[in-house]
């Protein structure tokens, strides 16, 4: 890692300890991973068990006129054909926030893809040959597929009769929910303003694109209640929306986290996890389902396409004045996680940035197109893509360098956001964009020494790589900044905690620590952590971290850049717990032989009992020696509480994380092909507990995000059906076309955060795709305004105004 | 659905005879995706991988007789200097491990307009040595593409191998795609200069319903190019040549609008690339005539200034 900067710790316990926080200790699971050998929710096998399939919708709207599986049952080796008339509970929806989607759907099916009926099978093709013998016979319904026909006079109604908890405030019962904000005199501000810059953006649709497909296996108990083994992103909230619609009480149906291949938010939703339960508890048999690619694209939702209008004022000073903006996503059929997708959006609207004067409105409509929700960004991404270009905009408009102008505006620790909240811990704006402004371009012209002996263009060093498209012709390099923000933790008054229990014990005379929490690893490295928290406050060497299950409380959700700050934390409190039963048992024990037992401050260092002053008075082995220690207790960040309905203030956050880029494009100006040469990054992340990991989520997260500025999308024709559900046509970057990634990890402590750590895993993802946008704005002079940029909007058909 | 697994070639055209419909399979790269999509369902799948003389390939003096296995990444490996503009196209296959497994015969075969061997076929001239239970035969690759994802092939015919001109000048070819690696073709290019007959020919891929030669632009730049005795001089092309040329290249295409891209951008870029891939192929054929020196066949500068990995 280049550039680390670290600010001195005030730790004692655990700075001596080998393999803590701090140390980029090996993944416990990286090795299998890369080998092949790792066992992916996918590979799970059961001796008895059968096969579940899943009839989909072939139409966006469509009334289920009828439905008959009689031919489907008929079929030798199958055990089951459900549909919604099989449901066995009267829960019969679930949703993360409102419970509006069916299991299977129930006379009408509201988009492309949606689950008619689930069948089980002795073997999957069976399952499949008899999912196609199942009639529904479909009455087609006219789609609303924007704004415009989502709000129409006349328009049909998603969710005719919503009684959901925003159902009141928003303007149209299309709308899932409207937040906004409104702070100081934007109209008053604007008249001050000498130059006014607006413009309207436009996000496409982005897939988390997680590798492993949604997968999982139930199995019937003989107690009626099922065992479920799954990769999903919070056990407990699939829980919560599994066991009613069973019939079960949550108790009966227990939950093991499988191997998760990705998930990027994608797997927040429930996928197959119903109606493969449903499936084991009517056949008796354990079920797997898995999607294959196609279905995958149907099976989770993705990250809301985005509408934005935005108007800055500035001085000629360079100050902004005034933001004005209005941003539209779209939620597709089921609300999912949209509310909170638009607090964020809203609240995070300005940037980081210090604008008083403030009107912000956010909505999520309800539509036939494929359902939005969670993805890594969350609302932040779609409003940076939009401020950034704003900025770029202002600063040619008043003649300033765009990083200069960012950085006049810039906020700092004590800024106050839109919402009226203070912003209460270092917030280095200005300084990563100092940094990665202040890193050395890379050559120019690279393809001419990229290859060695100068002689010859290295074509993967140029716009179309091995597709041999130019060797130099045509080919113009850009540079781009932007900045962003974005909440770390669950915000808006929801009771963010983890659950952690950690156990000590002596096994074969050495201590061991077993840490057991819910949450899912899902390739961030949080079991990694885990160990080094665990080992950094007990002295140990030993740790085991068992299984996620839902035999231990909630972990919360791995997402929102939470999972190390919140559940790292409970593990730490955790550990305190335990370390304090040791001190007493040590006490107990051994107090009479040492007086600095009583008098002086006690740390567990190398499996050993020491002074602070570095005397040893125990081992571990021998204080724990017959006993088992264990604390259970659950975690939370500081309380957040609800924006208001009609001026967005209140204090909804509870932390932040700023990451700025850099990008440095070649752009085939006749062809509209580019090649994005290098992205820079500065990130603060407060306290790296692992620095390898903590830069591999910058270099995932800043690859997602150039995704999503060339290529990536999910294209959803007027009639709201998906055209690309294949990566042969749902693009994401190969290595060749990512570019080198210099990482400067700042570490400024929060020090209402864990050991001062800041979530880091999404805030990459902002800024990487504006930084690249106006990088190919600046090699081609055109006015971008739409993500993904296409070859087409390069040449053929080119965006219309000033860049 | 039969799995036939014939161990020689004799016994596979038999089958073939037998089961008209079978699919043949080699490398997997195209029909394991349809089947595992469910987009095809064959009554029998006949398996081609015991039949070693497939893997084959033989450099005669004209022309290099290519196996129909032959996998792409062994075209690269081997052949590069005999087919310089295949090889580029075998290069913007899929991935490594396709490029291990797929094969020219399977792109015929499949005869998708998409196919990224096609163009560079159509530049060098090949023709498809189409075998059955009656006899052999030899099938232009002009005349072999009949529709989308349709050939010429009966349906007891099965392809043993492909016969392909040796380079006798440069050759060139480009693939536009959405990212910089493993991408399926929005549209394709090739082009090899054949200085022995004085003629230059093109293919386009993924611009029409099937690969096609801009035979207009050939014809164009062939009387140009004899006209202002370049051959021999051996000069710089005249850029409104080059313009001309590209433009009647467009002219060859009859592309569609589809989630790859737009038909506008695809007659567009087949300019573009019409336009490059002359340039890079006359430079070289000047950079290795002299003024006036007779062409050179052994292809050794084909590459026209491009390396690849």
């Amino acid at each position: 890692m280049n550039g680390v900067t670290r600010t001195p710790t005030s730790l004692s316990q655990g700075s001596r300890t080998r393999g803590g926080i701090g140390e980029s200790t090996l993944r416990p699971d990286g090795t299998l991973k890369v080998t092949g050998e790792f066992a992916y929710a996918s590979d799970m096998w059961h001796e008895d068990m059968v096969w579940g399939h899943t009839l989909r919708s072939p139409h966006a709207h469509a009334e289920i006129v009828s439905v008959d599986t009689t031919e489907a049952l008929r079929q030798p080796g199958v055990h089951a054909v459900l549909t919604y008339d099989d449901l066995p509970a009267e829960v019969r929806h679930y949703g993360l926030e409102i419970q509006d989607t069916p299991v299977l759907a129930h006379g009408r099916v509201r988009h492309h893809g949606e689950p008619v009926a689930v069948v089980a099978a002795d073997h999957p093709e069976t399952a499949r040959r008899a999912a196609a013998k199942i009639r529904v016979e479909y009455a087609e319904l006219p789609v609303v597929h924007d704004e415009e026909s989502a709000t129409a006079p006349g328009a049909p109604l998603l969710h005719p009769g919503r009684d959901d908890h925003h159902a009141g405030h928003v303007p149209h019962p299309n709308v899932v929910h409207r937040q906004p904000i409104v702070r100081g005199d934007a109209a008053a501000a604007a008249a001050r303003a000498d130059v006014v810059v607006t413009g309207e953006y436009e996000v496409g649709m982005q897939d988390q694109a997680f590798l492993g497909p949604e997968s999982g296996l139930a199995v019937p108990a003989e107690d009626g209640g099922v065992d479920l083994y799954v990769a999903t992103q919070w056990l407990h909230a699939d829980l919560r929306q599994i066991a009613p619609v069973l019939g079960l009480p949550e108790d009966k149906v227990r939950m093991t986290l499988s191997g998760v291949g990705g998930a990027f938010g994608g797997r927040e939703d429930l996928s197959m996890q119903i109606h493969a339960c449903l499936l084991a508890l009517r056949t008796g048999r354990p079920v797997k389902m898995v999607y294959n690619r196609f279905e995958s694209f149907f099976g989770h939702v993705h990250r809301h396409p985005a509408k934005l209008r935005y108007e800055h004022g500035a001085t000629r000073d360079g100050r902004l004045t005034h933001m004005r903006c209005r941003i539209v996503l779209d939620g597709g059929a089921y609300a999912s996680s949209s509310p909170a997708v638009v607090g964020n959006a809203s609240s995070l609207a300005v940037g980081p940035y210090v604008v008083d004067d403030v009107e912000i409105e956010a909505v999520a409509l309800y539509t036939n197109n494929p359902p939005c929700g969670a993805m890594r960004g969350f609302g932040a991404v779609q409003a940076c893509f939009a401020y950034e270009a704003q900025m770029d905009r202002l600063a040619a408009e008043l003649g300033l360098d765009p990083v200069e102008f960012r950085q006049r505006n810039a906020m700092s620790q004590g800024s106050v956001l839109p919402t009226g909240q203070e912003v209460d811990s270092p917030a280095p704006v200005a300084e990563i964009l100092r940094r990665v402004k202040a890193m050395p371009l890379p050559p120019a012209r690279q393809w001419e020494t990229a290859g060695g002996d100068g002689t010859a263009a290295d074509v993967r060093a140029l716009p179309g790589g091995l597709s041999n498209t130019t060797h130099g012709e045509g080919v113009v390099r850009g540079v781009g900044y932007a900045v962003g923000i974005k909440n770390v933790g669950f915000s808006e008054g929801f009771d963010d905690y983890s659950t952690a229990r950690v156990r000590l014990e002596v096994v074969a005379g050495e201590p061991v620590a077993t840490v057991h929490t819910a949450m899912a690893e899902v390739g961030q490295g949080g079991i990694t952590v885990h160990a080094q928290i665990a080992r950094t406050e007990l002295g140990v060497t030993q740790v085991s971290i068992l299984p996620a299950d839902t035999r231990v409380g909630s972990a919360g959700s791995t997402s929102a850049s939470r999972q190390t700050y919140v559940t790292g934390g409970a593990v730490k409190h955790a550990c305190a717990a335990v370390r304090e039963q040791v001190l007493r048992l040590g006490r107990e024990r051994f107090g009479a032989h040492h007086p600095a037992w009583a008098t002086a401050e006690l740390l567990l260092e190398g499996g050993k009992v020491v002074t602070d002053g570095g005397e040893v008075l125990a081992s571990l082995a021998d204080v724990v020696e017959g006993e088992t220690l264990e604390a259970d207790l659950e975690w939370r960040h500081r309380p957040t509480e609800p924006f208001d309905l009609r001026t967005g203030q209140g204090r909804g956050h509870v932390q932040y994380s700023f990451a700025a880029h850099r990008a440095v494009v070649e752009v085939d100006t006749e062809l509209g092909l580019v090649k994005v040469v290098e992205l820079a990054c500065a990130q603060d992340v407060g306290k790296a507990l692992n620095p390898q990991s903590v830069v591999g989520q910058i270099q995932g997260g800043t690859t997602q995000g150039l995704g999503l500025a060339v290529m990536e999308e999910i294209v959803v024709d007027p009639a709201a059906k998906v055209r690309n559900p294949s990566f042969t046509d749902y693009l994401i970057p190969t290595i060749l076309d990512t570019p080198t990634i210099p990482v400067d990890v700042l570490e400024l402590a929060d020090e209402h955060a864990p050991y001062g750590l800041r979530g880091a895993g999404e805030a990459p993802t902002l800024s990487s795709t504006p930084a690249v946008v106006a990088a190919i704005r600046q090699a081609t002079g055109l006015a971008l305004r739409r993500v993904p940029v296409r070859p087409e909007h390069l040449t053929v058909d080119p965006p219309q105004g000033q860049p | 659905m039969e799995f036939l697994r014939p161990a020689g070639w004799e016994e596979a055209l038999a089958a073939k005879a037998a089961h008209p419909s079978a699919v043949p399979i080699a490398g997997g790269t195209d029909v394991m995706v349809e089947l595992n999509f469910d987009h095809r369902r064959p009554a029998h799948l006949l398996d081609l991988n015991r039949i070693g003389e497939l893997y084959d390939w033989e450099v005669g003096a004209d022309h290099v007789r290519l196996g129909a296995a032959v996998p792409y990444s062994a075209i690269i490996e081997h052949l590069a200097a005999e087919l310089p503009g295949l090889a580029l196209a075998a290069h913007t296959v899929g991935s490594p491990q396709i490029r291990n497994r797929g094969s020219v015969g399977g792109n015929l075969g499949a005869a998708s307009p998409a196919g990224d061997a096609h163009p560079a076929l159509l530049a060098a001239g090949a023709e498809v040595e189409a075998e059955s239970v009656r006899g052999t035969r030899l099938i232009p690759v002009d005349e072999f593409f009949t529709g989308v994802k349709r050939n010429a092939l009966a349906d007891d015919e099965l392809i043993r191998a492909v016969r392909i001109a040796r380079a006798d000048g440069p050759q060139q070819f480009s693939k536009v795609g959405t990212r910089n690696a493993m991408v399926i073709a929005v549209c394709a290019f090739g082009l090899a200069l054949h200085p022995r007959t004085r003629t230059v020919r093109t293919g386009i891929g993924s611009a029409a319903p099937t690969p096609v030669r801009a035979r207009v632009a050939e014809d164009f730049l062939n009387a140009a190019l004899e006209e202002g005795g370049f051959w021999d001089s051996g000069r710089t092309l005249t850029p409104s040549v080059a313009r001309q040329f590209a433009e009647l290249a467009a002219g060859a295409c009859d592309p569609i609008d589809d989630v790859r891209g737009s038909a506008r951008y695809r007659r567009h870029a087949v300019s573009v690339m019409a336009r490059r891939t002359l340039g890079w192929t006359w430079e070289s054929y000047r950079a290795g005539t002299g003024t006036a020196a007779p062409a050179r066949g052994d292809g050794d500068d084909a590459e026209g200034g491009a390396r690849c990995a």
